[in-house]
């Protein structure tokens, strides 16, 4: 549904992407993650057919996004980060401008419809500025999809709203992202992780990973990673496990009586854990397994930018 | 042509719930209707009221110079702050249609007004005898409306260049009056002269409709002025894929 080949877009001199290259399948949703100013709103807004990029070339359904844009136009729903909508307008004449200006049919009884799926219904005569930042996202996303578009590219759609609206939003990604083609960027790691199929990580414009949310995750950490916290010194306790056969590494937590057991991939060595922490006659509080999140990957990844490693 | 008519349609409704469209609105007909007053007040002193709807049109346009700009600043100016015009160009609606829906919505606004100020003839003509000649009112009324299509075409341009609208406003006044009074360099004989006379946007080409005389070639001049405008208003929003 969606292919980018080689993408590369300059501002000027200023190097925005870089050799871009990507596909999207029918009903996949795919996450496209990145800190921010990595070039994710700069991708999207050249897969909507608002600006061409400088060399590679991009296809929607098949349609070439310069070449034909307007065909691009009529088969995608884009919400921008910023969701721009005039303030001075009804969410009803709003959804009337844009659904007339993107010719959907049976336009009155489309717009009940989206209404009701973004649950709109009791603000449809107000003021689009006087809504919350979260009934405006609705506004976004019920414009983005009043003409049943086949892609969707939302970029950052849940930033900005309180946590039961980011759950409302992601609930209804999954359930649009079931027959058309979702590109969601983001730089909130969870989200990929709850939301998408497949993954995207681009930095400083350049892909530096795709794929499941989960082979990154083992693609990357390799080893497993285990957390035991038990009622002992955390010198006594590291003592003790490291004896054990499989086990890499132990590192001393930051709490009294935690460490980071590393030990062989694929070798679950729980129970024997438990097994000599018990014999040893200290009591278990906890042991779970740590894989690393797509957050740690994704630091991982982009460690090269010093002012993540700071952040860290 | 279809997004053209919704674009403009949607502008059209705006300056109903604008408060710069009725502040605009009310300067327009508080000022004309003063002027008109005294006119008429004069007038009846003298005995004799002109018979000649001209007395509304000649301060009208001097009103036009300075409420157009007012009416186009935030066309494309706020579309561009608020980030709206990535929404309406990522619809399948060509730049063009954008620019010239603009230019629709306010110009039929521009027309209402303008339509408004027509009671000031009618007035005239019930108070005087024989009344007034229709034909001169006509020809000055069309050569009206064509200069202000001109000059909204140029105010969209404008708006288009900014994301304030402030900046849009000052730089759309100041271009109009700069047309309005190059003429004043042209009372000479020279190539300068002549260069300035044919840029006097009123002078040159509203005198002789306002006087009557329908000539095609200075509604032409309108008419392709406002197609210029709009052209460079298109290239300007083109020209944000090259950036």
């Amino acid at each position: 549904m969606i292919e980018v080949e080689g993408l590369t877009k300059y501002y000027g001199r200023h190097l925005a992407i870089q050799d871009i290259t990507f596909n999207a399948r029918r009903g996949e949703i795919l996450g496209f993650l990145g800190p921010n100013a990595a070039g994710k709103t700069t991708t999207m807004r050249i897969l909507t057919g608002y600006m061409p990029p400088t060399e590679g070339t991009a296809r929607i359904a098949g349609y070439d996004v310069v070449d034909q844009s307007l065909d691009v136009r009529r088969r995608i729903g884009y919400l921008p980060e910023t969701v721009p909508l005039y303030p001075e307008m009804s969410v009803r004449d709003y959804l009337q401008f844009m659904g007339s200006l993107r010719r959907v049919p049976m336009l009155e009884d489309r717009i009940d419809e989206i209404v009701e799926e973004v649950h709109l219904e009791d603000r449809y005569e107000s003021f689009i500025g006087n809504l919350s930042k979260g009934l405006k996202q609705r506004v976004g996303l019920a414009q983005a999809l009043l003409h049943k578009p086949e892609v969707l590219i939302l970029d950052e759609p849940t930033i900005g709203l309180d946590p039961a609206q980011i759950i409302e939003v992601r609930h209804l990604i999954q359930s649009l992202g079931k027959d058309r083609t979702i590109l969601l960027s983001t730089h909130i790691l969870s989200e990929a992780q709850q939301v998408c199929d497949r993954v995207i990580i681009i930095n400083h414009g350049q892909l530096v990973a795709e794929d499941s949310p989960a082979n990154l995750q083992a693609q990357i950490s390799g080893v497993d990673l285990l957390i035991v916290r038990a009622s002992a010194k955390n010198e006594s306790l590291s003592e003790l496990i490291r004896s054990l056969p499989g086990v890499l590494e132990v590192v001393l937590g930051e709490e009294e009586g935690e460490v980071q057991v590393r030990s062989k991939p694929g070798e679950d060595i729980r129970p024997k854990v438990a097994e000599k922490i018990v014999k040893a006659g200290i009591d278990l509080l906890e042991l779970r397994p740590a894989g690393l999140s797509l957050e740690e990957i994704f630091l991982q990844l982009t460690r090269e930018d010093p002012g993540l490693e700071q952040a860290e | 042509m279809r997004n053209v008519i919704t674009i403009g349609w949607r502008e059209l409704r705006h300056y109903f719930v604008s408060p710069v469209a009725y502040a605009v609105a009310t300067a327009i007909f508080l000022i004309l209707g003063i002027i008109f007053f005294l006119n008429i007040d004069v007038g009846m002193r003298g005995g004799q009221i002109p018979p000649d709807g001209r007395i509304v049109i000649n301060p009208l346009i001097t009103i036009l110079l300075f409420a157009t700009p007012a009416i186009t600043m935030r066309l494309l100016a706020d579309e561009n702050r608020m980030g709206t015009i990535e929404l309406v160009l990522t619809s399948p609606v060509r730049d063009w249609e954008l620019i010239v829906g603009k230019w629709l919505g306010s110009f039929a606004f521009m027309f209402l007004l303008i339509a408004v100020t027509w009671i000031y003839p009618i007035i005239i003509n019930q108070m005087t005898d024989p009344g007034i000649d229709q034909g001169v009112l006509v020809s000055a009324y069309l050569g009206l409306l064509a200069m202000v299509s001109s000059l909204i075409a140029i105010g969209v341009f404008i708006s288009s260049l900014f994301t304030s609208s402030v900046a849009a406003f000052f730089t759309t006044l100041a271009v109009m009056l700069g047309l309005w009074i190059v003429g004043g360099f042209g009372s000479g004989v020279g190539t300068g002269s002549e260069i300035a006379r044919s840029l006097s946007f009123v002078d040159q080409y509203y005198d002789n409709l306002f006087i009557g005389i329908l000539d095609i070639a200075d509604l032409l001049y309108y008419l392709s002025l406002t197609a210029l405008a709009l052209f460079l208003g298109t290239r300007v929003i083109e020209a944000r894929r090259w950036r």
